[in-house]
């Protein structure tokens, strides 16, 4: 119980549930046949569903409701076959319909349970309550005229699943991890792009505190928390808010507030006096959903190796450690690009470069995994040119940097740069014999048994020979002439 | 079940709709006369009855995940009171 925040009277234990909206990875919208891309001119995905107008009937898309069975089976969650759509009712500039289609007391998928990956290696379950299928809204824009807001319904009827945890979190820690799992599963599954940039990912976040053994305290729920940095300093801001509220003798008021990036804090959206009452109904436009077991069993035979199968395989079939083995399955195209990189090769290996100088490389780039200026074939290839002695490992860092900035083959890059290996042991043994010749008192002291010396040796004539020199030819050659 | 005055300004109101003060009473005398109306329907045992999601015979159809609609933008603001560069405009309504 090391999560407990200490009071200035006393202990406390955070709470919190985090329902998480993921944009369905389909074509056209849930109920209409406007595009979904990300980035088109303003209301040019809208087709007259979207948009609200009178006498519209929408037609639910069927890979939405694949992509949410695919989900759910991706969360180890209970398939409905049978769903409701109803009608959540609210005004807003930006919800043409006047009400959003979501499900509520019917939803497409049910309880499931994911295990989340801590950074002191352990893991930990956590709860799913439900996924449902909805529609998004369109969007405001606040900043591009002083007295109005611009509304583009581009987003207006796009597919989300919304993802309900259990409140099973007591740290934000875990509710990082979560998300980042959640994420990862989405992505493996093809079911959601998880870009939390572009808006296709976000979380509303619900906070409560108690004394440890109590029951559930009262929450505050932060609204459209876009990056697990920020939905991290809410947590953090959130608790100690509440902490101070209840420790000064005060409550907490049941409310939805909005977290503000630049000051790190959160505060109430000022249409709090209107509490909310969405008078949920069935959608008399929609019949129910439903579906048989053999399209849950046709989508389950289509899954792909999820995050923890491909970790527990990459350690029990690669060897690779508990450690690495998690870095690489983290994402799904961090596991496709190691996957390619080891076939052929020594996985251990393979796996060092990947997360070693690779990485550190990206990072210095800027870059994603996805656009890597590299490719794993790329990587591969220099890994290839160590492994048959063409060049040393040194040597392969520097030209991993020189691929990076070219976007070049390694073979192309060492053999016009002169940086292939000398393994001939008559050049390597003409350079030790100078460096000896040139130095009795170091051969001396090697001699009377300072064996540190060795090093020396070996610097100087990697120096000579710009570090080409095969390291463990000169090291054995060195020892033979110095025993000599 | 019967409805009163400051009820029917809550739904009114919910409903973004204007309600002068001396409508509510009436309309809360004519919504409690047709709640009461359906309200006969309870005597009716429904115990063995599953709920009818419908009065069609018919299972939800499906559509296939093409794009065949939207790519109008002239259309979906052509009723739109303000707006500017595709976009519709209101008054602001910034949290």
């Amino acid at each position: 119980m090391s999560d407990l925040v200490e009071g200035a009277t006393g202990p406390w234990e955070v709470v919190i549930g985090l329902e998480v909206h993921a944009q369905v990875t389909s074509k056209s919208k849930l109920f209409s046949g406007a595009a979904t891309a990300f980035g088109a001119e303003p209301n040019s995905q809208v087709s007259l569903v979207d948009a609200g107008m009178p006498g519209m009937l929408p037609v639910i898309n069927e890979i939405a409701v694949q992509q949410a069975v695919r989900s759910g089976l991706g969360l180890n969650a209970k398939i409905n076959k049978y769903s409701v759509f109803d009608r959540k009712n609210y005004f807003y500039a930006d919800l043409p319909q006047g009400y959003q289609i979501s499900q509520y007391l019917q939803p497409i998928v049910g309880e499931g349970m994911i295990s989340v990956d801590l950074a002191d290696g352990s893991s930990r379950d956590i709860g799913i309550e439900r996924l449902h299928l909805e529609q998004d809204a369109g969007k405001s824009i606040h900043d591009r005229h002083p007295s109005k807001t611009y509304v583009d319904l581009n987003r207006s009827g796009v597919a989300l699943m919304e993802i309900v945890s259990k409140p099973d979190m007591r740290s934000a820690e875990e509710a990082g991890a979560y998300v980042r799992k959640v994420r990862a599963i989405l992505r493996y599954l093809g079911t959601c792009d998880g870009n939390m940039e572009e808006g296709s990912m976000r979380a509303d976040v619900n906070v409560s505190v108690r004394r440890p053994g109590e029951g559930l305290g009262t929450r505050a729920e932060i609204k459209n928390v876009n990056s697990v940095r920020f939905m991290q300093l809410a947590i953090a801001y959130e608790t100690n808010r509440q902490i101070d509220i209840l420790e000064d003798g005060g409550s907490i008021d049941q409310e939805t507030r909005l977290f503000d990036a630049q000051t790190g804090t959160t505060r109430p959206m000022r249409s709090k006096e209107e509490a909310h009452d969405y008078r949920y109904f069935p959608d008399p436009d929609l019949l129910p959903l439903e579906f048989s077991d053999a399209f849950i069993e046709g989508i389950r035979t289509t899954l792909p190796e999820l995050p923890d199968a491909k970790k527990q395989r990459y350690m029990d079939e690669l060897g690779l450690s508990a450690h690495d083995a998690q870095v690489l399955v983290s994402d799904r195209d961090i596991a496709a690009f190691y996957e390619q990189v080891a076939t052929g090769r020594d996985a251990k290996v393979a796996a060092n470069w990947v997360q070693g100088e690779f990485f550190a490389q990206l990072s210095k780039a800027e870059r994603d995994i996805a656009d890597s200026p590299i490719s794993a074939g790329q990587l591969g290839g220099l890994i290839d040119l160590i492994a048959d002695n063409t060049i040393s490992g040194k040597i392969a860092k520097d030209v991993l940097e020189f691929m990076f900035e070219s976007g070049r083959d390694a073979a192309d890059i060492v053999a016009e740069k002169g940086l292939t290996q000398v393994s001939d042991s008559g050049a390597i043994e003409g350079e030790i014999d100078k460096v000896i010749a040139a130095n009795p008192d170091k051969v001396a002291e090697f001699q009377s048994g300072k064996d540190k010396v060795l090093g020396w040796f070996v610097g100087q004539i990697m120096q000579a020979t710009k570090g080409k020199a095969n390291p463990q030819m000169v090291n054995q050659l060195l020892r033979e002439k110095l025993k000599a | 079940m019967s409805v009163d005055k400051a009820t029917v300004a809550r739904i009114a109101h919910l409903a973004r709709i204007g309600v002068g003060e001396e409508e509510l009473q009436p309309l809360a005398d004519e919504l409690s006369g047709i709640l009461q109306w359906i309200e006969q329907l309870n005597e009716v045992d429904t115990d063995a009855v599953p709920p009818m999601a419908s009065v069609h015979d018919q299972a939800l159809r499906w559509r296939e995940d093409v794009i065949n609609d939207g790519d109008k933008q002239a259309d979906i603001v052509a009723n739109a009171p303000d707006g500017a560069n595709g976009f519709f405009a209101v008054p602001k309504v910034i949290e």
